[in-house]
């Protein structure tokens, strides 16, 4: 599944019960009574394949799976295909991570049951995206409108590329990228900002446009995705959210952050209101409450 | 001048690219096939200079021409039967290859699951085919 597979009124329908699910939370708590939703986590992601659990807790249902490949019949050998096959028989819904592009898809293709892709490699995290549009809707009710800067790692940070994505079906939009040189975004997003007739422009600094911001989504540098160590630690810390630059942003600016941070979040920023990057978290598992009840056709 | 005689039923295939007829060969699985086929590499030509071309004893439709496109667009095709020319086809570049290219991606699930078929869809836009399960497009060239 990819956020671009559903269009802007299924995704409005999607949110609108995610509304609903944190309104009145006790409403869903028996909905998936007797079903289960497999896990099936073949590298280790402690906040997503918990946000899923809990998710699936919080709708009175049940959990069974694994959390890395070595504790999976994939240690010895068995395919994806395979295990998706047999998965089928014992849940009634799965949420897959692998570190394998495109594995979720195989799996969705082979199997009895909804498939959710939790995360294929560097390809796609489509349930984040979704997690990120909740949040923006919800704190700022609205899905359009503004002007968001994505700030660090533009270049390898999949959430981002699939955030721009997304919220380039919506109108007015300015987009405000702010990265160093080497992690500026691939040259297909630009493409389609530009065929798409969207405003965006390309910044290095921060501090300059931080006046200009309705909401600001910072990413890690990940240590993962680069070859040269020395790189990593040269742009590891070039961007650091602090106090000072915060006092530059508009009273109601957002700021957002997949999670986890390393150093580019300050902690002292975590206590100032316009933080939404743990009520993130908690609009995570609302969202993924709302596609397992979408999926399992329990609404 | 080499002269290559008629057939009554099959395909010419005309203006071919000097030089690609071998790859047409292979990538349309001819060396697995029974039948007549006449190749011609290097022929004059008065719109390329040299161009290779191709005559194909078969069944009309017994051969899946998706990949003519892949390789080169003007390409002619001419159908023929009873030893006549009954249509001409214009390539289009189809919107899913299968089992064409392999996808050279190492962080794409085909990289370790050896029995998937290869699959890439036409992103139309650019003209360039993705790997149906990682997005990644093909480098392989025909």
């Amino acid at each position: 599944m990819n956020p671009l597979d559903f269009t802007t009124e299924e995704l409005d329908r999607l949110f609108d019960l995610a509304v609903d699910i944190e309104a009145n939370p006790a409403k869903y708590s028996k909905k998936c009574e007797g079903k289960k939703l497999a896990t099936c986590f073949y590298e280790p992601s402690t906040r997503t394949r918990l946000s899923f659990e809990s998710a699936m807790l919080n709708l009175g249902g049940s959990v069974i799976g694994f959390s890395d490949a070595g504790s999976s019949s994939a240690s010895k050998g068995e395919s994806v295909s395979d295990t998706i096959r047999i998965i089928s028989c014992y849940a009634d819904i799965c949420a897959m991570r692998h570190p394998k592009e495109g594995a979720p898809m195989v799996a969705a293709s082979r199997s009895k049951i909804p498939v959710i892709n939790a995360g294929d490699g560097g390809h796609q995290h489509p349930t984040q995206t979704l997690t990120d549009l909740l949040t923006i809707r919800s704190l700022k009710g609205r899905l359009g409108g503004f002007t968001i800067g994505l700030c660090g790692d533009l270049k390898f940070g999949r959430t981002v590329h699939s955030l721009i994505n997304a919220l380039s079906r919506y109108d007015d939009i300015t987009f405000i990228m702010i990265s160093p040189e080497e992690l500026k975004v691939p040259d297909y997003i630009r493409d389609m900002l530009t065929e798409k007739g969207i405003a965006f422009k390309e910044v290095i600094s921060l501090e300059d446009v931080m006046p200009e911001l309705d909401l600001l989504y910072m990413t890690r540098v990940q240590r993962e995705r680069f070859f040269n160590e020395e790189d990593y630690i040269r742009l590891k810390d070039f961007y650091i959210l602090n106090k000072q630059k915060m006092a530059l942003a508009k009273d109601d600016m957002l700021v957002l952050h997949p999670l986890p941070r390393v150093n580019e979040i300050s902690v002292e920023v975590d206590d100032d209101p316009r933080a939404a990057y743990f009520k993130q978290v908690q609009y995570g598992v609302y969202v993924r409450m709302a596609l397992i009840l979408t999926l399992l056709e329990l609404v | 001048m080499l002269n290559v005689g008629q057939i009554e039923q099959g395909y010419v295939l005309d203006h071919i690219p000097a030089g690609k007829s071998m790859s047409i060969y292979h990538h349309l699985g001819l060396d697995k096939f029974d039948s007549c086929v006449a190749i011609i590499k290097n022929a004059r030509s008065g719109k390329l200079g040299k161009k290779d071309l191709m005559k194909i004893e078969c069944d009309i439709n017994s051969l899946n021409l998706d990949v003519l496109a892949v390789i080169c667009q003007t390409i002619t095709v001419n159908v023929v039967k009873d030893g006549e020319i009954i249509e001409k086809k214009l390539l289009t570049l189809p919107k899913e290859l299968k089992n064409i290219m392999k996808c050279k991606n190492p962080r794409c699930i085909t990289s370790i699951e050896q029995e998937l078929p290869h699959i890439f869809y036409l992103d139309e836009k650019k003209e360039i085919y993705r790997c149906k399960y990682c997005d990644e497009k093909n480098h392989e060239k025909f």
